[in-house]
């Protein structure tokens, strides 16, 4: 999916967990998340904690997005 | 018109008082063809006379070049009369010009099964010459003599009645059978200066290509080799002698196929130049209305972008085309293969991957410069090892993985 | 009756019986001789003895895969203590069919003990498999069936091969049903190189079927796009392929092999919370999704800095679909599809989740 949006143009960071399958499909934009099953958040901290953890996570997101890049970068 | 080809077997060659064919066998007097040589270039100091045969413990070393002795024996135009050609015998010139990197021929164990020559009765020159040539000046001595001492083997053929005639008309004279589709064949010459140099009618392929050739002149000896590239795919002037493309498309012109035309072109070393030629074949193949091409190469590495430069405009002129190459994959055949590569490559003959490593028996009997073979210890892709057995790439044997398709090797994925 | 093949067989915690994703995190346990599939394959191959199993939690093997597979070393160690004749020859792993997590685990632990113990391992794989990619140069992988409905055949494929691979007999790739290895090896053909270009040309003029006997690699890369080069003046998208869905999952996306994706507004929303939102991934626990579905496509934060002016601004809608054995061609589709709804829409940027 990422490579079909990409090639129309518009940058796609790929946020997941299993960093070696993003590559294999060819993703550009890689960031690395937590865990399959929650790759956003860390159930083991508290609530406050965890949407720190999150927004961390998306602000680096969007730190990938705005760096150019010439090949498959794991961020 | 055509260039009749008869083909003279022979079973056997000996040395005797005078070089003729007798009951198929040949009979050579080496002193005589050693005089030969020796007076017609003042630059050969001494030449070494030997015979291997198939199945002897024989290894040949420095393989410079193989030509096939034959005789004109009517027809004083290249591609037209008749030709007498000694089947199972070859000449084989040896000489240490660049390095060890002239290549091997073994007549028996592993080795002999890579190599058309292990199943030839082989005439081995041996040619030093006198000290202060330059390397250029050596490649021209060895070749003339391997080419002049062919010739005069050849003589011996010139009144036997052949035992098999193979007639190939001149490409003009060849019926077309309009259901039929047209194929070209493309056939790629190194010519890359010093060393690296194909001779088309005694002229530099450099100069004058690419060009439409009559396979008729080709069959009757219009290409000799000046090669001292790796020997697993360069083609000698045996191999030219017997391309098995032109081979292949004259037995099945008018059955499957219109055989329509040859075109000659070269591998020049100038990425400028390269493109030049590509654009200048692919509007002669254009022009002759082709429908399918078959495109044959010589040597690896630069010469994949020749073949893709090649392939990629033929297939955006809307020709078919089949591409014929060696691989380079690594020793565990894993690496990339070729030097360059073309979405429109989507047929490719391989003739296998040169990099994969043999073991070579010892052999008695060691031909050919052999003054210093402690040299060849480590020195790649050699490795000799202490019982005499040798280890190889591939690359090191002559004709191992011959870009005109001349043997059924292949390579696969596994 | 000969000595029969000592064989160890991996699973994960599915197929091995410990529960389904609840055991996903299960680190790895050895049981004793077969189980699950290996009591099937014992049957099908009296020839193989399963002499020990391994089950692991396929998430805990992916996650953790370095210690996770030193741990089933660990575990394995000792039967490589017991003589020549005792010891096990060869392991198998699988089917992991079309699991990418399973397929990953699988090709972890071959490779590992293979290098550790130094014997043969096989595994078993759909060939579009993700893991297929990742490990098929290292490690042997039988071709599987798409999913558990093919377990008979695809068992039967892998100990056939497994068997001619003790026997020490040449394999390839078609005729023993494995998926290429990307090695190039020499072979003598039956007709020439001039002759096999010839009949490969007539195919190819006369529109039949041919094979190339080197395929040229292809790179299926796109040119990373350029960066975005104002943030906080930028379109934003979120799409996912965690299954994030309105509660009842109103378009069905299946929970695996995804056949479609659905389109879902984010109007007024500030956050998922468990009472709107649910995920349909089969593929993974749902537990902390469903507690909590930001966990998965992370709404709440990107709505607090899109308020602090970290993005311009937030489309409209968001895009999910089910990542889960889902075919490539239709993923290539999905991505296509969604593409054009983003340009119109004047999307600069996209987060794309996966788990």
């Amino acid at each position: 999916m990422s490579k079909q949006i990409e090639r129309a143009g518009i940058p796609v960071v790929h946020a997941c967990s299993i960093v070696p399958i993003s590559k294999t499909v060819g993703a550009n934009r890689i960031v690395p998340t937590i865990a399959i099953p929650h790759p956003f958040g860390a159930p083991d901290k508290g609530p406050e904690e965890e949407k720190k953890v999150r927004k961390e996570l998306v602000q680096k997101a969007l730190r990938a997005l705005a760096t150019p890049i010439s090949q498959q970068t794991v961020f | 018109m055509a260039i009749a080809r008869g083909h003279i077997v022979v079973d056997d060659v000996l040395f005797g008082e005078q070089t003729e064919l007798l009951e198929r066998v040949l009979v050579l007097d080496k002193k005589a063809l050693n005089d030969f040589l020796l007076s017609r270039d003042e630059r050969i100091e001494s030449c070494l006379v030997s015979i291997a045969r198939p199945g002897d413990s024989t290894r040949i070393l420095c393989v410079k070049d193989v030509i096939q002795p034959s005789c004109k024996v009517r027809g004083d135009r290249l591609g037209v009369g008749r030709r007498h050609v000694l089947e199972n015998v070859c000449v084989i010139t040896c000489g240490k010009i660049v390095g060890f990197q002239e290549g091997i021929i073994d007549m028996s164990g592993s080795g002999a099964l890579y190599t058309p020559f292990s199943t030839t009765l082989n005439v081995v020159l041996d040619i030093d010459v006198v000290p202060g040539l330059t390397p250029h000046q050596h490649e021209e001595t060895v070749r003339n003599g391997g080419l002049a001492a062919a010739d005069f083997l050849g003589k011996a053929a010139r009144s036997v009645r052949p035992e098999m005639m193979q007639s190939f008309a001149a490409q003009k004279e060849l019926p077309v059978s309009p259901d039929l589709p047209r194929v070209v064949y493309v056939y790629m010459l190194l010519s890359q200066g010093l060393l690296h140099d194909t001779y088309v009618l005694g002229r530099k392929a450099g100069e004058g290509l690419p060009r439409i050739i009559d396979p008729a002149m080709l069959l009757d000896g219009a290409i000799t080799s000046g090669n001292c590239v790796s020997a697993c795919d360069k083609n000698t002037t045996w191999h030219h002698q017997n391309n098995p493309v032109l081979l292949e498309l004259y037995q099945r012109h008018g059955k499957d196929l219109n055989f329509s035309a040859v075109v000659l072109t070269n591998e020049p070393v100038r990425l400028a130049a390269k493109e030049d030629g590509a654009k200048k074949t692919i509007s002669l193949v254009r022009e002759l209305n082709a429908d399918g091409v078959i495109l044959s190469k010589e040597g690896f590495g630069n010469p994949d972008a020749d073949q893709m430069l090649l392939t990629r405009g033929l297939e955006q002129a809307g020709i078919k085309l089949v591409a014929i190459t060696d691989e380079f994959a690594g020793s565990d055949g894993s690496s990339q293969s070729l030097a360059d590569s073309a979405e429109e490559a989507d047929a490719v003959v391989s003739v296998g991957n040169a990099n994969e490593r043999l073991l070579l028996p010892p052999m008695e009997q060691l031909l050919g410069p052999v003054s210093d073979l402690d040299k060849l210890a480590g020195a790649w892709p050699y490795s000799l090892h202490e019982d005499g057995s040798l280890e190889v790439e591939l690359q090191a044997i002559i004709g191992a993985t011959n870009e005109l398709g001349m043997q059924t090797l292949s390579c696969r994925e596994v | 009756m000969a000595a029969r093949y000592r064989v160890i067989y991996c699973l994960n915690q599915f197929f091995g019986g410990l529960g389904g994703e609840d055991k996903a995190y299960q680190p790895p346990q050895l049981i004793d001789g077969a189980l699950g599939p290996s009591i099937l394959l014992e049957r099908l191959f009296p020839d193989i003895e399963v002499v020990a199993s391994v089950v692991s939690g396929d998430n805990y093997l992916v996650e953790k895969t370095e210690a996770a597979t030193g741990e089933i070393i660990a575990l394995l160690a000792p039967l490589f203590e017991a003589g020549d004749d005792k010891k096990p020859q060869l392991l198998l792993a699988g089917p992991a069919f079309n699991a990418g997590r399973y397929g990953m685990a699988c090709g972890a632990i071959c490779k590992a003990v293979q290098e550790h113990f130094a014997i043969p391992t096989v595994t078993s794989m759909y060939l579009e498999n993700p893991a297929v990619e990742e490990y098929r140069k290292d490690v042997l992988i039988a071709r599987a069936g798409e999913d558990v409905m093919a377990m008979e055949e695809s068992l039967k494929n892998m100990a056939g091969l497994a068997c001619k691979l003790l026997q020490g007999k040449e394999l390839l790739p078609d005729r023993d049903g494995y998926i290429p290895q990307g090695r190039r090896k020499n072979y003598f053909a039956d007709k020439t190189g001039a002759a096999r270009a010839v009949d490969m040309l007539l195919h190819k003029l006369a529109g039949e079927p041919f094979s190339t006997e080197y395929t040229m690699p292809v790179f299926d890369r796109v040119q990373p796009a350029p960066p975005v080069s104002d943030m906080s003046s930028a379109r934003l998208a979120l799409v996912t392929s965690g299954g994030i869905v309105p509660r009842g999952n109103p378009d069905r996306i299946e929970a695996a092999s995804a056949s479609r994706f659905g389109t879902y507004s984010l109007h007024g929303l500030s956050a998922f919370t468990g009472e709107t939102h649910q995920t349909a991934h089969g593929g993974y626990d749902p537990t902390f999704a469903n507690e909590d579905p930001n966990r998965i496509l992370p709404l709440d934060v990107v709505r607090e800095l899109e308020t602090e002016g970290a993005i311009g601004s937030l489309h409209d809608s968001y895009y999910a679909t089910v990542g889960n054995g889902t075919s490539v061609a239709n993923a290539e589709k999905y991505g296509s599809e969604i593409a054009k709804i983003l340009l119109a829409d004047g999307v600069q940027a996209v987060i794309l989740t996966s788990t």
